[in-house]
């Protein structure tokens, strides 16, 4: 399969991304540069962590208007797979792919850290290499990762099972404390309706080699490939 | 209409009756306003280091592998192998911070990105030495809060990992933090670039950012003393845009990488003026620019604020002549000005034109360190408190009734406790090169498709070079090469930034000889050359001044990541051994200060010498699988490192016990702070082979204790569970700072 990594002007873990697709999956990986609006021939797109147009605005607002992300929308709307990272989930969330909105950690502080994931849902072609319950430790690294949407809608994706990931203490307890940014319901990562298209704050990337201090975060790429060559549809 | 120059102009320009009747004498008639104003910038200390030039010269600057010579370029570049070259620096931006922290310090992390990138290295880790008044004033914890805070940013947003560094609380502080950054970059050895201008007729352009008001005359705000007028220079401080700087970085590495010019330099301190005069000092050659074509942010600026400007996120690049397009279409992909404003001359002038008429007309070399700036060696004279407290009596010190009282102080005092509350605001991973971020005693970077990994430390311990300057700065070369020996890696080389008070009082030049010649005896003990830093004066205001603080950045490499050793005890039932002799020495201790309030005694002593063996030592050892974990002893002495041992991964807290008798006091023993020890753990397997090695290499080392589950217990005077030090060592800088706990 050929996985697409955008970059934004701003982005810095696009290439992280593009590593991480070559050198450990051993898969087919291309950058796709912003001003571009053809993303045909691509099996997932990855919209990378970093700071789009400098993120001076609200994270990912501008992002949303590049002439990339008018393609990656009717991309994802044709059911292809697009997995955004901390910035590409805030830019998911800006370009109405993807439910709610990000407000500032509850300490007001940029925090980068290795965290802990539990699995909610192994139903998606992003986790189907886990089981629910399994526990990832991924870092974030983020100033705005606290998950925010009405109480009604947020019940509503619980309701769908597409919250996917909850930040959890190291043995899978889902509490406050195992919260690092105040995230409705503990949300890390969360999924659409068709299970398609799916963001997170935390980087899979960053933890990907056992030499970094975690290779948990390579399940979700290798679970993105598993859903492709088994050709089960999302 | 310029101003008329009168002696009260050239005054405020901070240069001195001489050095005005040494510019008329230059160009053989008055300078305009103009270039009065490019004489204050470039022969300010900033620019010129005319007060440390010459003691500078006397450190040792070359070594094997070392690719530049320490003031040739930009940055130093040191060879690793495989076609790769490693590029570092360090340096200050310590009187923006003081009155802007966030700005001053985002800055200063921009600036010394821009050093590494403009070299052709891509920026691959960056370090920060920060210092500050007492965190119970609330004025050290705006300055520290608003530091951290645009470190943080501007890293985080370029995507440079944040790997390391120290901070340090001292009352010296209050009014003159110090904020040292450091930026460490890898390229290919061929493709390696110079900040040069030459070749008659190349096109000189000006990229990145527009050219604004911000930051005119920083280079001769720097220049000087803190003082209550500072707050009215806050127009001086710099405003950074990581993200332009991000897509500057791009740009640059893509006219380098494509071989389309001759050079580029960084536009830091002195913007333009600096630039064109040292590429074309550099290059032998003149060089010729319009100042109607550069990008403009206000209407009317004048030939000497564009001349002055400090806007960040600039460069200047001398292309290739033919190869004009190619470079602004590298640009123009990453929305950046590209404009050509000049060009190179055969003459040796740099000459400015503004609105049809010439407004300066410089000799370029003249303006250049190593031209013809002024070179002074100043007055020295050893001030009398170092006597006195080179004879202070610890013998009369009473013992301590309760140490493990004494420990928990010290891991909770703020110069040793956890960091974390700092650099979990760094993002510390992009990249996805960390092999160990900050924390430890080293920051590991693996080298990508390679075996090799660089670590990467910066060290000064500034109580001991106040007490003693010479012997602080070898202390401060040999620790920082001692973290990098603990994680595995050869020390190799070595960038500096000295922090110094008014160098016109005796006093602190002596000090600032001292500590540099201290620094070269060590570096040639160590063979560790010096390979570029920066100075930085006038850290005073009227009460008192800094510290003497020579930071050191020391770059080390490992060969094999199979070699990279952490410094936390791994599994019960290790064998602990203690490496190094434990002397009776307690001056300058962070015990003394924190437990009996005094800074006072001599520096411990140091053997260059036994260092050198030492470290040759645990690299062997390690090179040769004998050691599980290995950790300098430093601030709290054998007590604390014991139980950084113990707490090290927060996940894994585990404990030891360790027991020896030796004929000293007790507290010296525990918390004092000798120098050229480590504690290494270690398979019970390997005992016989490690005291043999030791032995061999005539090294002392005894075998202490044991790794065991939960407690620290030190002969029968010290017992605490582990994880009481441990939430001590962890939350103490957050609830200074009022943060809860989570």
């Amino acid at each position: 399969m050929k996985f697409g990594v955008v970059t934004f002007p701003g982005s810095n873990c696009d290439y992280d991304s593009y590593m991480v697709v070559k050198d450990q999956l051993r898969n087919n990986v291309e950058f796709i540069w912003h001003k571009d609006s053809d993303v045909s021939g691509f099996d997932c797109i990855i919209l990378p962590g970093g700071f789009s147009y400098g993120d001076y605005l609200r994270t990912g607002a501008i992002a949303r208007y590049s002439p990339v992300m008018g393609s990656v929308i009717d991309y994802a709307n044709n059911g292809g797979l697009v997995i955004g990272i901390c910035n590409g989930f805030q830019i998911l969330l800006e370009s109405g792919l993807l439910p709610g909105a990000m407000l500032r950690n509850r300490s007001l502080q940029f925090i980068c850290k290795h965290v802990y994931l539990r699995c909610d849902n192994n139903e998606t072609p992003f986790s189907n290499r886990l089981s629910v319950g399994d526990v990832l430790k991924i870092p974030i690294a983020h100033t705005d990762g606290n998950y925010y949407w009405y109480q009604a809608d947020v019940d509503e994706l619980e309701r769908n099972r597409q919250v996917v990931f909850r930040y959890c203490t190291a043995t899978g307890e889902v509490t406050d404390k195992a919260n690092p940014n105040g995230s409705a319901n503990n949300i890390a990562g969360i999924c659409n309706k068709a299970r398609n298209v799916f963001g997170m704050m935390p980087h899979p990337e960053r933890a990907s080699e056992a030499l970094l201090g975690s290779a948990d975060g390579l399940a979700i790429f290798q679970s993105i490939v598993a859903n492709a060559t088994s050709g089960v549809t999302a | 209409m310029e101003p008329k120059i009168t002696p009260e102009l050239v005054a405020e320009h901070g240069l001195s009756p001489e050095e005005y009747e040494q510019i008329k004498s230059i160009l053989g008639r008055e300078p305009s306003f103009t270039e009065l104003g490019v004489f204050s910038v470039m022969w300010s200390e900033h620019c010129s280091y005319k007060n440390s030039i010459a003691l500078l010269k006397t450190l040792p600057r070359k070594g094997k592998g070392l690719l530049t010579e320490a003031g040739e370029e930009n940055a130093g570049a040191v060879d690793l192998g495989n076609g790769m070259a490693v590029v570092f620096k360090i340096e200050s931006h310590n009187h923006p911070t003081a009155i802007e922290p966030y700005q001053g310090a985002a800055t200063g992390v921009g600036g010394i990105l821009r050093d590494i990138f403009c070299m052709g290295a891509r920026p691959i880790a960056a370090l920060n030495s920060l210092r500050f008044g007492p965190l119970s004033e609330a004025r050290s914890r705006f300055l520290f809060d608003g530091s951290v805070r645009g470190i943080g940013d501007y890293g985080n947003s370029f995507g440079v990992p944040t790997v390391g560094g120290e901070v340090y609380f001292e009352d010296c502080y209050y009014a003159n933090p110090l904020i040292n950054a450091m930026a460490v970059g890898i390229c290919k050895t061929d493709r390696m670039a110079t900040a040069t201008a030459k070749g008659e007729g190349n096109p000189v352009f000006i990229v990145g950012s527009s050219t604004g008001r911000d930051g005119i005359h920083g280079a001769t705000f720097a220049s000087e003393e803190i003082s209550a007028k500072s707050e009215l220079k806050r127009p001086s401080v710099q405003i950074g845009d990581p993200f332009t700087e991000k897509l500057l970085m791009e740009a640059s590495l893509g006219i380098i990488k494509d071989d389309l010019i001759v050079g580029i330099q960084d536009m830091g301190a002195a913007g333009i003026t600096c630039c064109s005069s040292e590429m074309a000092a550099r290059g032998e050659s003149g060089i010729e620019i319009n100042l109607d074509l550069v990008p403009v942010r206000e209407d009317r600026m004048t030939a000497y604020e564009i001349m002055l400007s400090e806007s960040q996120e600039r460069m200047l690049v001398v292309g290739k002549k033919g190869k004009e397009k190619e470079i602004k279409e590298i640009f123009r992909k990453w929305d950046l000005n590209c404009v050509e404003m000049g060009k190179v001359t055969s003459g040796k002038n740099m000459k400015v034109w503004m609105g049809g008429k010439v407004v300066a007309d410089i000799p370029a070399d003249v303006l250049v360190l190593g031209g013809g700036a002024p070179i002074y060696t100043r007055e020295q004279r050893r001030p009398a408190y170092l006597d006195e407290a080179h004879r202070h009596d610890f013998s009369t010190l009473p013992l301590p009734p309760d140490y493990n009282d004494v420990l928990m102080k010290l891991v909770t005092s703020h110069n040793i406790a956890s960091k974390r509350w700092v650099f979990e605001q760094y993002d510390s991973m992009v990249r996805t090169n960390t092999v160990a971020g900050p924390g430890p005693d080293a920051a590991i970077i693996r080298i990508r498709h390679t075996s090799k990994a660089l670590a990467l430390a910066t060290d000064c311990n500034a109580r001991f070079c106040y007490l003693n300057p010479r012997i602080g700065a070898q202390i401060a070369v040999a620790e920082s090469a001692r973290n990098c020996v603990c994680s595995g890696a050869r020390p190799t080389a070595i960038t500096n930034c000295l922090n110094f008070g008014n160098p016109y009082k005796p006093e602190m030049y002596y000090m600032f000889s001292e500590a540099v010649a201290g620094m070269g005896e060590a570096c040639r003990v160590l063979e560790t050359p010096v390979t570029g830093g920066n100075v930085s004066f006038y850290n005073e205001d009227p009460e008192r001044a800094v510290y003497p603080t020579p930071t050191i950045g020391m770059l080390g490499i490992i060969d094999d990541i199979a070699h990279i050793t952490g410094s936390n005890f791994k599994s019960i039932g290790d064998v602990i051994a203690l490496v190094g002799t434990t002397k009776n020495e307690l001056g300058g201790s962070e015990y003394i200060k924190e437990i009996h309030d005094l800074v006072t005694g001599d520096a411990p002593s140091i053997d260059l010498d036994f260092e050198k063996r030492l470290q040759r030592f645990i690299l062997e050892a390690i090179k040769n699988d004998l050691v599980k974990s290995a950790h300098d002893i430093s601030e709290g002495g054998l007590a604390v490192a014991l139980a950084e041992c113990c707490f090290g991964d927060r996940e894994h807290l585990i404990g030891a016990k360790v027991s020896f008798q030796l004929d000293l006091r007790a507290d010296a023993l525990y918390f004092g702070e000798s120098q050229s020890r480590v504690i290494l753990s270690i398979a019970p397997a390997s005992k016989g082979s490690l005291t043999q090695l030791a032995a061999s290499m005539n090294v002392p080392l005894a075998l202490i204790g044991e790794v065991t589950s939960d407690r620290l217990q030190i002969n029968g005077d010290i017992d605490v569970p582990v994880v009481q030090l441990s939430d001590g060592f962890y939350d103490s800088i957050g609830k200074a700072m009022h943060q809860p706990t989570r």
